[in-house]
């Protein structure tokens, strides 16, 4: 177990010195952004990452509603966790980007509001997480993770309707994409799932480590108290 | 005790608790109040900005206010172990979950009733739409308010700082029923565009969440 993670740990930072050896050098200049366009090798591959995190919260979630299976629950609070860090990660850099381009740090479009919208409830189930007084938070942040997924494809239809009524900058390009760019791309995606997988991976450890901790210390307490 | 009985027992128990200390309806209403003078100070709107604005800020208050009755909801049965006795009683959670919602409905319809004509008069509203509409729209927005509300209050009981807590997780996840009613409201008001499309989505937010409290509320409840 410890090597496959030290596995891990060297592949994840090979891809991402290569991913970004490709995103800086080899891609070609975009036609009309300039170089700007280069952060978009962060912000896609975060985005997709944090989206993918964020369903697997979903599933771990009920699997944690149906099983009441510790691993479960211990996977979607991880999941929600790297998903939070990777969607403000997506939205940062995302507006860095508009700045330039559109010469606002923010508007609201589609895409950012849905993003927005999916932190929000993220974050919310974050602070659940860490406010609970209860002896069952994995249930409670479970059943708020449902919820969450229920809301998703109301948010989606809303916020596309009140989009497509009022009108809104157009996303960037359309056109062709340069097969340079493509490979990146592909290459930073794969870089970024890996990391996402490497900072979960480690942040399970430490979940069990701390789980393993309070236990120690609520048995210690019981055996001082019985004395 | 059949499903029924007990509905209308807690029911009564709440509206009669409700009636003789006036607690939720009493801050609620001098809270909209507030919101009601506040913005209009803040924005000082003709009668043309207001039609605008005024869905937003008329469901703004509203959510604001309905916090208050949401709260005490559950924290109520806190006292003197209700809710635990609620726990170990044979009686079903459905009945307990569905009698607090329409509770709630019925304190949150009455602040609106109370305070739609002051909107009116503060912001000049006249409806340039059909204004009936805004009787649907009005009764499903406050069912996409309460059912989740009544649900979330129920859950922060279970954690530190509950009062806050309570926004915190009903916020995020009525994104879309407010951006239901409050488009839904503008529409009306301007007369502009349908209402149609958002009047939809409030039936399938209620829809959807009303189904998923009353699957889950007995997990939630029963969770210590």
């Amino acid at each position: 177990m410890k090597h496959g993670f030290t596995v891990l740990a060297v592949i994840t930072a090979v891809l991402l010195s290569f991913a970004l050896y490709t995103a800086l050098v080899m891609a070609p200049v975009e036609q009309t952004m300039g170089n700007v366009y280069r952060i978009f090798y962060y912000h896609v591959p975060s985005a997709i990452v944090a989206f993918g995190l964020f369903f697997i919260n979903f599933g771990a979630s009920l699997v944690y509603l149906i099983r009441r299976n510790t691993k479960a629950d211990m996977l979607a609070l991880v999941c929600a966790e790297v998903g939070v860090v990777f969607c403000t990660v997506n939205l940062i850099t995302g507006s860095i980007w508009a700045r330039p381009v559109w010469g606002i740090w923010w508007t609201w479009d589609m895409r950012l509001t849905l993003t927005l919208v999916l932190w929000l409830i993220y974050v919310s189930y974050l602070v659940l997480r860490r406010f609970s007084t209860s002896s069952q938070t994995a249930l409670l942040a479970a059943v708020l993770a449902i919820f969450g997924a229920l809301d998703v494809p109301l948010v989606y239809f809303s916020i596309w309707f009140f989009r497509t009524q009022h009108p809104s900058p157009v996303m960037g390009g359309g056109g062709s994409l340069d097969p340079h760019m493509g490979y990146a791309l592909l290459l930073n995606f794969v870089a970024f799932a890996f990391l996402a997988w490497l900072v979960c991976w480690t942040r399970y450890r430490l979940e069990v480590a701390q789980r393993a901790v309070h236990e120690a210390e609520a048995m210690q307490s019981l055996m001082e108290g019985a004395r | 005790m059949s499903f029924l009985a007990i509905t209308r027992a807690t029911l009564a128990k709440d509206i009669r608790l409700e009636w003789r200390s006036k607690d939720a309806i009493n801050a609620m209403l001098f809270f909209s109040l507030l919101v009601v003078v506040i913005f209009s100070f803040a924005f000082d709107p003709t009668a043309e900005e207001s039609r605008r604005i005024a869905g937003g800020l008329v469901w703004v208050a509203f959510l604001f206010a309905a916090i208050v009755a949401l709260n005490q909801t559950w924290a109520r049965e806190l006292r003197n172990q209700v809710l635990d006795a609620y726990r170990v009683s044979p009686a079903p959670a459905i009945p307990l979950f569905i009698s607090k919602a329409v509770g709630n409905f019925v304190f949150v319809a009455v602040l609106e009733a109370l305070m739609t004509p002051l909107f009116i008069a503060f912001y000049k509203l006249r409806a340039l739409g059909p204004a009936w509409q805004l009787l649907p729209i009005a009764l499903l927005g406050t069912w996409a308010l309460v059912v989740n509300g009544t649900f979330f209050a129920a859950m922060s009981l279970r954690t530190r700082a509950r009062e806050i807590m309570l926004p915190l997780l009903l916020f995020p996840l009525s994104i879309p029923a407010l951006l239901g009613m409050v488009n839904s409201t503008t529409a009306v008001l301007t007369g502009e565009s349908s209402p149609t499309f958002w009047i939809a989505l409030l039936v399938a937010y209620d829809v959807v969440f009303t189904v998923a409290c009353l699957l889950l509320f007995e997990t939630v409840l029963e969770a210590e």
